[in-house]
């Protein structure tokens, strides 16, 4: 079974994107679907990813709405930043974050969160020292942001994947 | 094939207002790359455009094919899912591009490496 399908949340995943991509339930995209996800499975297998698996998907859910609710709430900031008059003191600037999250994949969903939600842009992470250094748009405390990404993000993240 | 004009008066008002609030996002997106200062800062410009801009606009789209039933409205989920994993990727790899070449020009606006190479 683990030799057939190493991964088989991936390839349900892939054979669903399928589905959906086609708009068919028919025996040939089901068919076509099922070697797609064979096929990315094996390919996946290749590469040899760390397994990680998620262990509370209601945290998940908890830290989606409140990335959505984030979203929301930055769009409004920067985009008043952007169309501003250009008089008012505004600085950007690199905030370093020590963090105790080590989980790779926690990590990951970390810096995506933190790049896609405007404002913010994950630039480094210095695996060994475990720090990692962020561009913030409208940087006015850093020791505020510290705080924001411990308690808003990686205490959620590493509830979830460690 | 779509017979825009059939779509409920509500419906059009929802859809015409999500396209323009996408757009607007999309061009506020647009005018924050000229405006910002450096490359730093107008990395963060795009974001409003790939976040709530796109999220507007197929939102917009879901809700005009769900109403006039043409077509599942489930490729929608799909270009989020895309865009959620792809925009992020790129814009660390450009601001990381810009942080590397920085710091060999020895630019004094961003912080040294911690690591102690590059």
């Amino acid at each position: 079974m683990r030799r057939v399908l190493p991964f088989p949340w991936v390839s349900a995943a892939l054979l669903l994107l399928w589905l959906l991509l086609v708009g068919s339930m028919g025996p040939g995209a089901l068919l076509l679907g099922a070697a797609l996800a064979l096929v990315g499975g094996w390919l996946l297998a290749v590469l040899d990813p760390p397994r990680t698996r998620l262990r509370r998907p209601l945290a998940a859910l908890r830290l989606a709405w409140v990335v959505l609710v984030e979203v929301f709430r930055s769009n409004n900031a920067v985009a008043r930043l952007i169309l501003a008059p250009r008089t008012r003191g505004r600085s950007s600037g690199f905030v370093r974050i020590p963090l105790d999250m080590r989980s790779p994949a926690g990590l990951a969903a970390l810096a995506c969160i933190l790049t896609a939600t405007p404002g913010t842009v994950w630039a480094e992470y210095d695996s060994a020292r475990g720090i990692m250094l962020l561009h913030v748009l409208d940087l006015i405390d850093e020791a505020e942001w510290v705080r924001i990404i411990k308690d808003r993000y990686e205490a959620r993240l590493m509830e979830i994947f460690e | 094939m779509t017979h825009a004009e059939s779509l409920p008066a509500w419906a059009a008002i929802l859809v015409s207002l999500l396209l323009l609030l996408g757009a607007g996002l999309g061009l506020v997106g647009a005018i924050g790359l000229l405006r910002l200062r450096n490359f730093y800062e107008r990395i963060h410009a795009p974001t409003l455009g790939t976040t709530l801009g796109i999220g507007s606009i197929l939102l917009a789209s879901m809700l005009f094919f769900t109403v006039l039933q043409s077509r599942p409205v489930l490729h929608e989920v799909l270009i989020a899912v895309f865009m959620v994993l792809t925009t992020p990727v790129t814009l660390m790899l450009l601001a990381r591009a810009a942080l590397y070449r920085d710091r060999r020009e020895g630019s004094a606006e961003v912080p040294r490496s911690t690591t102690g190479e590059g």
